[in-house]
């Protein structure tokens, strides 16, 4: 379990950093199938020269009506590096599911999901939740306890981006394969197209991004070397 | 000196990680497509080794309705005439470009029993398959458009392929070379695509006649098509850096 955590936190900053340089190839987003240069955008991050993406030629429309789609050519060289950045994304994501199944697997046999991270019936009580809020906005943090006791705020934390929002950075990302979403087309429907998949992928990164930083801050609250040392030689 | 006879956990998953890594070596000296050697190509052999294996054959992408059809940009080379070019075909396309690509030809050669040059016409007596796809650039973008075309699969059946062929290798009028695997050679949407939205290849988007390989990503769909060639062997022929496989 420690060493799949290592792993997947490796491969979670390798594929931050390529899906930012695949971000700052094309910083805009859409919603539906179809988004690019000649279609409005959702919005748009001020990342790379891409930004504004100037440099097309006069737009030729394809049909002879006012609202026909057109077609434009591009003038300039973009900042492109997706060569590698594609690749190492494709690695890391490799590492990340493949350590990822066994992490669950391992998680469900072994009941650590059950008896550390799920939490239990009798915890879902408004009164205990608002406990552990004020105690989070007090700053107060109960030092590391050298063991999975964990909070509640940091069991539905877990149970979020465990159950929830990386099996959605996944699926999102092979819902952007051609060769997956032909084999398995209901993957586009779900998602609602291409792009909102792209834009979804993008907003469960920043999710986890922020998990990280709150991660780490408790870390250090509740007594990083402690905390490393259990995580890495468990003692 | 006290040697240590117990075997720990962490020793096991050392020589558990040791013996997976002597695994995937042998991997790297197989004839297969991708370049090895290269960590970052392991991967996309990973990628396109396991989607071959388990997805399942041939299945059809999605296709759209005549009204889905979007602005489409054309990046990339939008005209190999340029002279901003250094392609040495680019003085022949600005030739060939003159009078409507009337003496333009493809050229059929290597692995197959009757090698030879197709006119447009040539081309357009085929039977024809129109398809409504999108195209997904690496770069993030997505269009959809209309193409009309003759199923690649066709053409290397009129041809005959010869039992040893494995690849199939297009080299364009701007100087770009790629090659595809017979599985998407043979896919049924892998056409030599002559028609875009109702109307002829316009040249930004690859005139006259261009590839589309619906299954992989927008730069396998090569555009200025000049010459195939079926070869037997792999050679990685795309620009460096950029992954020979590109179904994800």
């Amino acid at each position: 379990m420690k060493i799949s955590h290592w792993i997947i936190t490796l491969s979670f900053l390798f594929l931050t950093y390529s899906g930012y340089e695949i971000l700052m190839v094309h910083p805009r987003l859409y919603w539906g199938e179809v988004g690019n240069d000649l279609t409005p955008a959702l919005f748009e991050l001020p990342i790379s020269r891409n930004y504004k993406h100037g440099g097309w030629d006069e737009s030729v429309p394809f049909f002879d009506n006012a609202e026909s789609p057109v077609s434009s050519s591009r003038t300039i060289n973009i900042f492109n590096e997706n060569g590698w950045g594609r690749s190492l994304h494709f690695i890391s994501a490799w590492f990340l599911v493949i350590t990822g199944l066994i992490y669950l697997i391992t998680g469900i046999v072994s009941s650590h999901f059950r008896n550390h991270i799920w939490l239990k019936l009798k915890e879902f009580s408004p009164r205990l939740f608002l406990q552990d809020i004020s105690a989070h906005f007090r700053m107060q943090v109960d030092p590391a306890t050298n063991g999975p006791q964990y909070g509640l705020l940091q069991k539905t934390a877990y149970t979020f981006v465990i159950f929830i929002v990386l099996p959605l950075v996944v699926i999102t990302g092979l819902t952007m394969s051609p060769a997956i979403t032909a084999a398995y087309p209901f993957l586009l429907d779900i998602m609602g197209g291409f792009q909102s998949a792209r834009t979804i992928h993008f907003f469960a990164s920043v999710i986890l991004e922020i998990f990280l930083f709150v991660h780490l801050f408790m870390i250090y609250k509740s007594g990083f070397k402690k905390n490393i040392r259990f995580m890495t030689l468990g003692k | 000196m006290k040697e240590n006879k117990i075997f720990t956990r962490r020793q096991a998953i050392a020589t558990g990680l040791t013996a997976i890594g002597g695994l995937l070596l042998p991997g790297c000296s197989k004839p297969l497509p991708p370049t090895y050697g290269k960590i970052l190509r392991m991967a996309d052999l990973l990628t396109y080794t396991s989607q071959r294996a388990l997805l399942p054959d041939q299945s059809l992408v999605k296709e759209y309705h005549y009204g889905d059809i979007t602005s489409f940009p054309a990046t990339g080379t939008t005209n190999p005439a340029d002279n901003k070019l250094r392609s040495n075909s680019s003085e022949e396309y600005g030739r060939l470009q003159k009078d409507a690509f009337a003496k333009w030809h493809l050229s059929i050669e290597g692995q197959v029993a009757r090698p030879g040059k197709y006119s447009i016409a040539d081309i357009q007596k085929f039977p024809s398959r129109t398809q409504i796809t999108r195209h997904t650039c690496e770069e993030g973008w997505t269009a959809i458009a209309q193409w009309t075309g003759l199923p690649l699969g066709h053409l290397l059946e009129s041809v005959g392929i010869l039992p040893s062929a494995r690849f199939v290798n297009f080299y364009a009028y701007d100087g770009w070379k790629d090659s595809i695997d017979l599985f998407d050679a043979f896919h049924p949407q892998t056409i030599l695509a002559y028609g875009m939205n109702g109307r002829s290849l316009a040249i930004p988007h690859g005139a006259p006649v261009r590839l589309r390989v619906e299954t992989q990503v927008g730069y396998k769909s090569m555009k200025y098509l000049k010459r195939i060639v079926v070869t037997d062997e792999f050679s990685e022929m795309l620009t460096p850096g950029f992954s020979w496989y590109a179904g994800i």
